[in-house]
């Protein structure tokens, strides 16, 4: 994500946007076949691809992969890995293997829901700000900077702790509220420098309404920006959920990569040894996270070619 | 002149909404403070009206309009009177926050200082060598590492280096039989505690330094100065450092208040794991307790202590590009 490289408007991603809406019948699988195609591109990109694509299905499938039930408490305690049990059980009986493929949909769902929310708050923002001047610009540039110097995670987790027990639904609106303004600043700097090129200048003259100007004239041009912001805010709300659950601020009772450190660390899995009880949740969440920030490598090149992997420099 | 006298006012304006702000928090939250002391102690017994008015009394809850209320507030924080703690009882929130915010400044601190120094390097080496194993090395590490929660690398040292080598302490900031004083015994402890704090928050926040150093250092390297130095004939080390680092250096800079940020909420995590007694810990106990009046204040001074850092180094950004100051 660097924002000085991604100014041109007239790339090929961008012109397939763009002739979208022109004609009603261009399919939008197409450009997003296109887009796939550029991210996979990239050999960094198509590792990140590949490892969200598991995680994905896993969450999708987890009640045919899961061996278990994953409340299932039915079984010997902190028993180690064995046939039946590959990762062991946990201090209250349930099947290790199984939480960790049910918790695999907790993280991708609060990854992808408080993402999309974020970005969708950073877009709005993030370009109306860029386009307006004046004390408006002003009052909103003071309003972000606010929220990027805050250090999100003490304020996420004071909301949570007044916000007892909530719940995904609660940390997803925690993860929200913290989580908009760096893509909203940094979509900003974009819209300020696409604002004084001709064909905005161009479309002013023709009498376009501002709205559709930020948003059907601008807004293309940031595709990249747009889906790296989004990848990067899902990255934050995965890291940012595990640790309010791992400090006990979630509902404590589901069962997710957060909730399985939170009681191994509190049932003492540390001092009879199970390894695997840190070890397994800790190294799905760093993959997940890791397998957004590698797709971000082959964002680049979403709307600007120049970025895409072996251009010159 | 000009530059510091608006980055001061600025300062002043961010202190006093994140003071507002944290005014506003617990006034926005459903419930108040102490309901939640009360709610607790209703689980022995039913609460008469006179001991809530003396809990409230007691635990310093405030009383009138929102505007007095907010007026008596700001003038308790100028004072740093932050009342009255719920969980250990008798002591003030002022003189826990006290003992706590000493280990957290140095821990984050230094660490964060050595991350950044390190990474920077780290950083121009990767972008200098692009393409070798000295850049996909520093920067498949860094993004793999920036990923892992930082509680969980603090897990896996503590349990791996800790427990099963036995190596390192695990837990607390000193020896139980230490007492905090200044002499080389009880320094050299606190020292020996603080090694798997300090390299967890390491590994952790390096990877971020090394990426954003990495992308400014390609950004500059594409500069016609640093083509016209190469054409000189310059050492390249010399070009490296004395023409394209130290201008790459900049944007890496303002990050830095940014990524700040993040790096003090990793600690927090980071010091529950390991016991230490710093301000992640303390907030951690209140979070636990319901303990609000300690929550609120420890949120604050966190606040405070990264808007601070983002100051010192606005200022030093200042000093650094003579540009700014126009």
């Amino acid at each position: 994500m660097t924002p000085t490289g991604t100014t041109r408007p007239a790339t090929s991603a961008v012109k397939t946007i763009s002739r979208g809406h022109h004609d009603a019948g261009a399919n939008p699988l197409r450009v997003i076949l296109r887009a796939f195609l550029t991210i996979w591109s990239v050999p960094k990109a198509r590792i990140g691809v590949a490892l969200l694509g598991v995680f994905v299905l896993l969450a999708v499938f987890a009640p045919v992969l899961a061996p278990y039930g994953a409340t299932d408490n039915s079984f010997d305690r902190s028993e180690d890995m064995s046939a039946a049990h590959w990762l062991g059980t946990t201090a209250a009986g349930q099947d290790v293997l199984s939480q960790i493929i049910y918790g695999a949909r907790v993280s991708v769902f609060v990854g992808f829901v408080a993402g999309l929310l974020s970005t969708i708050i950073a877009v709005l923002i993030g370009l109306s700000w860029g386009y307006l001047r004046g004390l408006a610009g002003d009052v909103i540039n003071f309003i972000v900077n606010l929220f990027l110097v805050i250090p999100a995670l003490p304020l996420m987790i004071v909301i949570a702790a007044y916000l007892q027990n909530g719940g995904i639904g609660m940390i997803v609106l925690v993860v929200v509220i913290t989580g908009w303004a760096w893509g909203a600043r940094v979509l900003r700097s974009q819209t300020q420098s696409l604002r004084s090129r001709d064909f905005v200048t161009a479309a002013v003259f023709s009498g376009e309404s501002p709205a559709r100007i930020v948003f059907r004239e601008i807004l293309p041009n940031m595709t990249s920006l747009i889906v790296g912001s989004f990848f990067g805010a899902s990255t934050a709300a995965i890291l940012a959920e595990a640790g309010l659950e791992f400090l006990g601020l979630g509902d404590s009772t589901t069962v997710s990569w957060g909730t399985m450190l939170f009681w191994a660390q509190n049932s003492n899995a540390l001092l009879t040894g199970q390894w695997v009880l840190l070890f397994a949740p800790g190294l799905c969440i760093s993959l997940l996270a890791t397998s957004m920030s590698l797709i971000n490598f082959g964002v680049d090149g979403l709307s600007n070619p120049r970025l895409r992997e072996g251009a010159q420099r | 002149m000009r530059y510091l006298l608006g980055k001061v006012g600025l300062l002043l304006l961010t202190l006093w909404a994140a003071v507002t702000l944290n005014f506003l928090l617990p006034r926005l939250m459903p419930g108040s403070p102490a309901d939640a002391a009360i709610a607790k102690l209703a689980q022995n017994g039913p609460v008469s009206p006179s001991t809530r008015a003396a809990i409230e009394a007691q635990l310093g809850v405030p009383t009138g309009s929102a505007w007095d209320q907010y007026l008596q507030y700001l003038n308790n924080v100028v004072r740093f009177d932050f009342g009255v703690s719920y969980t250990f009882f008798p002591q003030s929130v002022a003189s826990l926050v006290g003992t706590a915010l000493p280990w957290t400044l140095v821990l984050v601190g230094f660490v964060t200082i050595v991350a950044f120094v390190c990474g920077t390097l780290l950083g121009v080496l990767a972008a200098w060598k692009r393409g070798t194993w000295l850049d996909t090395l520093p920067t498949v590490g860094g993004t793999f590492a920036s990923a892992f929660p930082y509680f969980w690398t603090a897990l896996l040292l503590l349990f791996f280096l800790g427990y099963v080598a036995g190596w390192f302490p695990t837990s607390g900031a000193y020896g139980s039989a230490a007492t905090p004083e200044f002499t080389g015994t009880f320094l050299l402890d606190a020292l020996y505690h603080s090694i798997l704090p300090a390299t967890t928050i390491l590994i952790t926040s390096l990877g971020g330094w090394i990426l954003g150093m990495r992308s400014t250092m390609i950004n500059t390297l594409g500069d016609d100065y640093v083509t016209f130095a190469e054409a000189n004939g310059l050492h390249p080390g010399t070009v490296a450092i004395r023409y394209a680092a130290r201008n790459a250096i900049l944007p890496n800079l303002t990050s830095f208040g940014l990524a700040l940020g993040g790096v003090v909420g990793g600690s927090l995590l980071v010091e529950r794991v390991f016991s230490y007694p710093g301000v992640g810990y303390l907030l951690y106990t209140a979070v636990v307790n319901q303990d609000f009046p300690l929550m609120q204040a420890l949120f604050l001074i966190i606040t405070i202590s990264v808007l601070l850092a983002n100051f010192i180094v606005d200022i030093l950004y200042g000093i650094l590009d003579p540009r700014t100051r126009r």
